[in-house]
């Protein structure tokens, strides 16, 4: 019998990987058997079967292939590792449709409240979570996954390390997701805003996390480049930043492993600080400074220019990092927290003018000389109004953080359209232009199935952008008028029901511009997928120079 | 009151001093000329194919 041409020993980090997945899978088991609580039954068990199953893919995959490692450099061209990338992307689109669909389900449910049906799986309260989690962390996460491997490669030069940690990493973070999401349907929250999964799902959140910035920081180290591009320093902002608010945040006790409840270690106004604080950066550092990455990539590689100033877009990281982390206390004005406090948060708010705009000019002139492509490229165009929507929502947060400003905005329905010109805008189109690039270059393919297509998904979701923004900017400033409306005896002039039926067709127009939003992302699924499937393939290298 | 006096003392004098120096050490690092040609190479860093 032929001996194996290799060392038939697992690495240490599949080694590890398999005790490691081994000992959660057994620790679920016991959890799943002894617990009183039915939701961790459930979520132990799911735990248990992914674990398992992680296991036994390392296993198998270590037998297949005979203990063979994929090699660092192929003909002297690092050997990129990018089928995490193509797993993320692809749930990256899956999990955007997820969440685009719940968002109109919930906008639909506050124009006609009889679309809750009664029932508390499918109620407001618990779909709304569902929603942001799944568009932000789902969607929004799964873009930067793929995007920050993606990016931390190509400008590294370099391979990622590791056989098992890209794909736990991957893997590990959508079953959070999974884990995050059925618990919000099933009644379990912390009810802190965008921090609600539970303590259980936070820990292994916490492990995948540090696997994440891991893998990041062993590519950097691996780098060809002496220098570190912008975009990388973006990235690492955004994972450092994010593991340090998601631990603090979730500094909870369980009331029993067995249980899925928990309590913070403070409370009161102590815990609703840290709680804003932690909110806050989830937008800076999550939704801003990780997207941010994508547009210093992703903007100069369609357009084919190099960054406008790389010297103000070093400025423009340090000013953005140094700044936002103090922000958080303006969503806590007229409360509890000390006004010293909240003054400060709205100060460094205010500030935050000044990076954000450098940014988005260092953005918009990185087209300078190049502009002619907006008529042509409509992936193109798609970035460079989400970089328009960036300035125009980081012009409007500052505003409304001032206080008094805030007095009148806050808890209306001006807040929800501040947070989509953003969150559509914004993170939605940088996204969906990473996307629309990442896809041809990750399967090969000479470009998309349809520019055309494209164009149809820019047009019908600016659309209903508009839309959105429009009526609940109307609609927020008109409810907190009558909110704070009195009468000559100083009576309230309306009573809360009255704003409510007020906001109905507010509510319509916005759940349109919603369903618009939800059709431009069905019209780009399936162009991807066609992209995929019926793409015209990428020539391969030619082997002879063609003759002049 | 009074703490609230110190804490804005604090950060009035302190946290503004600190802030301004970062601010102005960025500058120079940015700003510095034998760090131009690093700078006009990074930029084309995501133009480069390997």
């Amino acid at each position: 019998m032929a001996r194996p041409t290799h060392a038939r020993y697992l690495t240490m980090e599949q080694g590890g990987y398999v005790a490691f997945l081994i000992v959660v899978a057994l620790a679920c088991l016991i959890v799943s058997g002894k617990t009183y609580d039915n939701v961790m039954a459930f979520h132990a068990a799911f735990g248990a079967l992914v674990t398992a199953g992680g296991a036994f893919f390392i296993l198998k995959r270590y037998f297949d292939s005979d203990g063979a490692v994929p090699p660092q450099e192929i003909d002297g061209r690092p050997n990129y590792n990018m089928g995490p990338v193509k797993f993320c992307s692809v749930a990256a689109m899956f999990w955007g449709l997820a969440g685009f669909t719940v968002g109109l389900i919930i906008a639909l449910q506050l124009s006609f409240p009889v679309l809750n049906f009664d029932l508390p799986w499918t109620s407001f309260g618990r779909l709304r979570p569902l929603h942001t989690s799944a568009v932000i962390f789902a969607f929004g996460g799964n873009v930067l996954l793929a995007t920050s491997f993606y990016v931390v490669q190509r400008t590294s030069q370099a391979r990622m390390p590791g056989i098992v940690t890209p794909w736990f990493v991957v893997i590990g973070y959508n079953a959070f997701i999974v884990i995050a999401g059925t618990g919000y349907l099933l009644g379990v929250t912390q009810s802190k805003e965008y921090a609600e999964p539970e303590w259980y799902a936070d820990l292994w959140l916490t492990v995948v996390w540090v696997a994440y910035l891991l893998v990041f920081l062993a590519t950097l180290w691996k780098r060809k480049e002496p220098h570190i591009y912008v975009a990388n320093w973006f990235y690492l902002a955004f994972i450092i930043t994010i593991a340090m608010l998601h631990i603090v945040n979730n500094l909870t006790i369980p009331v029993s492993i067995y249980g899925t409840k928990s309590y913070i270690v403070w409370a009161g106004v102590q815990d609703a600080m840290v709680q804003w604080w932690y909110g806050h950066n989830a937008v800076g550092f999550f939704l801003t400074a990780g997207f941010l990455a994508i547009m210093y990539y992703f903007v100069p590689k369609r357009a084919e220019r190099p960054v406008y100033s790389y010297r103000l877009s070093i400025v423009h990281f340090w000013a953005l990092i140094f700044l936002y982390i103090w922000a958080g206390p303006h969503h806590l004005h007229y409360t509890a927290l000390p006004q010293w406090a909240s003054t400060l948060g709205m100060t460094f708010s205010i500030m935050l003018w000044m990076p954000s705009w450098g940014g988005m000019i260092n953005g918009l002139m990185t087209l300078s000389g190049a502009w002619d492509k907006l008529r042509t490229d409509p992936v193109l165009r798609m970035m460079v109004v989400s970089v328009a929507f960036y300035g125009m929502s980081t012009f409007e947060g500052p505003l409304m953080s001032v206080r008094a400003v805030n007095g009148l905005s806050h808890y209306t329905d001006w807040t929800i359209g501040h947070v989509h010109s953003g969150a559509l805008g914004w993170v939605g189109y940088i996204s969906f232009g990473a996307l629309y690039c990442l896809f041809p270059w990750l399967w090969n393919k000479k470009q998309l199935y349809s520019l055309k297509l494209v164009n149809w998904h820019f047009w019908i979701s600016t659309i209903g952008i508009v839309f959105y923004i429009s009526s609940m900017w109307v609609s927020g400033i008109l409810q907190g008028l009558m909110w704070r409306a009195y009468d000559a005896l100083g009576f309230l002039e309306y009573s809360f029901v009255e704003t409510v039926a007020a906001m109905h067709w507010f509510y319509v127009l916005r759940a349109f511009g919603g369903g618009l939003f939800l059709v431009g992302a069905i019209i780009m699924a399936f162009n991807l997928w066609m992209t995929v499937t019926h793409g015209e393939a990428e020539a391969a290298e030619p082997a002879l120079a063609p003759a002049e | 009151m009074e703490d609230y006096a110190q804490a804005a003392h604090f950060a009035q004098t302190w946290g503004l001093l600190y802030f301004v120096l970062i601010f102005l050490g960025v500058l120079a690092y940015a700003m510095w000329p034998r760090n131009r040609k690093k700078f006009d190479e990074a930029a084309n860093v995501p133009l480069r194919e390997d």
